[in-house]
């Protein structure tokens, strides 16, 4: 198999359906598994709660909700009490999805052509390089931006911060395509990087496991199989920390954009 | 990695999950750690509390230990005064008592001493009498000489 067959080959989606109506199966599968993990683990956690002398476990969870609220706190005005569930379930359901880019890229697409026995099987693990799921998430916060947007400004507040901002009554037309602009590039960038970040990570992942993959051949294999474990793991570790930072600016800017919508003086 | 249905599923997704973690992590986990704080809030206060009253209360024994040694200190004074003056009274007692026996003393003594004169006076008038008799070799008549020894004995 070729290198660019190969990489190809783990870019693909398992899907099903014909044009629009076509179902990735791999992101929707993975994903809401690890929906399930968050609200399982949290149930099952739920069970044993307890007030006085935390455990371990509960700790940490502890330690990751006040660093939402901190967040959340630091960004949004006034009070509304979606947005920290909102805030906690993007950072850990993103964090969640980009980890599987640090699961070998080989390991689970090759478990599942073995299962299934058809060793050309596509499945694609990381849900957040689908750019279906990031825009899902950004369309989402997207909608509420708007929802606030109307509800707290009112519609003709609304209608005034599209005639009006950001230069003043003489420029209405400029004024309308820039705020036009500004409300649509948020859902956008908020997709478009986290997806960008994650395939990029990706690729990079399946470059470096092509060096044990075409260049280890016999002796050559003494060279190339470190070189390609070191770089694998000076990789894996940076990526630990943009999966991260991926997920905390994700929450940050959802924060932050529907704190703007709450503004009213905006 | 064209944008399809999938989309659709993953809205549906994120808002259930939303939901979902909304009610069994952030609710309860907040809702207790909201009740923590507030109990460790509760606690910080009435540590605060506690130690204003202690502190009312160690000025209160303050003032009543201050009162208690002023009283005794009083009381004390006053006892010595009291007792000063016993002794005083017992001096003035004492002396006046010792007065009146020197006096009655005195008394006595010069009754005594008038008594043995008068009886020394009679001895020697009966001794001069005798000595007379013996003298003159004849009985002197002490009618006769009455006034004359009178006077004698008078002399002495």
């Amino acid at each position: 198999m070729g290198t660019v067959e190969y990489i190809q080959h783990h870019l693909t989606n398992n899907t099903i359906g014909e044009g629009f109506w076509t179902f990735n199966m791999d992101t929707i599968v993975i994903s809401f598994l690890l929906g399930a993990l968050i609200v399982l683990t949290a149930a099952r956690m739920g069970k044993s709660l307890q007030a006085g002398t935390p455990g371990g476990f509960q700790n940490f969870v502890e330690s990751i909700l006040d660093f939402v609220s901190t967040n959340v706190r630091d960004a949004f005005p006034g009070h509304n009490p979606l947005i920290a569930p909102l805030a906690l379930t993007i950072f850990i359901w993103v964090w969640l999805m980009n980890f599987m880019d640090l699961i070998p890229v080989d390991l689970i697409p090759y478990l599942y052509q073995l299962v299934t026995g058809d060793s050309h099987a596509y499945l694609k693990i990381v849900p957040t390089t689908d750019l279906n799921t990031t825009l899902a998430m950004a369309f989402t916060v997207f909608a509420l931006i708007m929802y606030y947007n109307v509800k707290i400004k009112g519609l003709g507040g609304f209608i005034k911060m599209f005639l009006f901002h950001p230069f003043g009554k003489f420029l209405v037309p400029v004024n309308i395509v820039m705020t036009l602009i500004e409300e649509v590039s948020k859902p956008l960038s908020l997709a478009l990087r986290l997806f960008g970040n994650m395939f990029a990570g990706e690729l990079v992942f399946l470059l470096i496991a092509l060096i044990g993959g075409t260049l280890a051949v016999g002796a050559a294999a003494l060279f190339w199989a470190p070189l390609q474990v070191l770089l694998d793991l000076g990789w894996l570790i940076f990526h630990l920390l943009v999966i991260t930072l991926q997920a905390f600016i994700f929450m940050v800017l959802t924060i932050v954009y529907l704190g703007m919508a709450h503004d009213e003086g905006h | 990695m064209s944008i399809n249905a999938t989309l659709l599923i993953q809205i549906i997704a994120f808002v259930l999950l939303v939901w979902f973690v909304n009610k069994v992590l952030w609710g309860p986990l907040s809702k207790l750690m909201e009740e923590r704080q507030k109990k460790i809030a509760d606690g910080l206060s009435a540590a605060e509390k506690g130690k204003h009253e202690l502190e009312l209360a160690e000025q209160k024994a303050k003032e009543v230990l201050k009162d208690a040694k002023a009283q005794a200190q009083n009381i004390l004074s006053q006892a010595e005064k009291r007792g000063s003056e016993i002794v005083e009274d017992a001096k003035v007692k004492a002396n006046e008592e010792a007065d009146r026996i020197k006096a009655a003393a005195q008394a006595e003594i010069a009754q005594e001493v008038s008594r043995a004169r008068e009886d020394l006076r009679k001895e020697v008038a009966s001794l001069v009498v005798t000595g007379a008799e013996k003298i003159l070799k004849k009985e002197v008549d002490a009618a006769v000489h009455n006034d004359m020894l009178d006077t004698l004995v008078k002399s002495i």
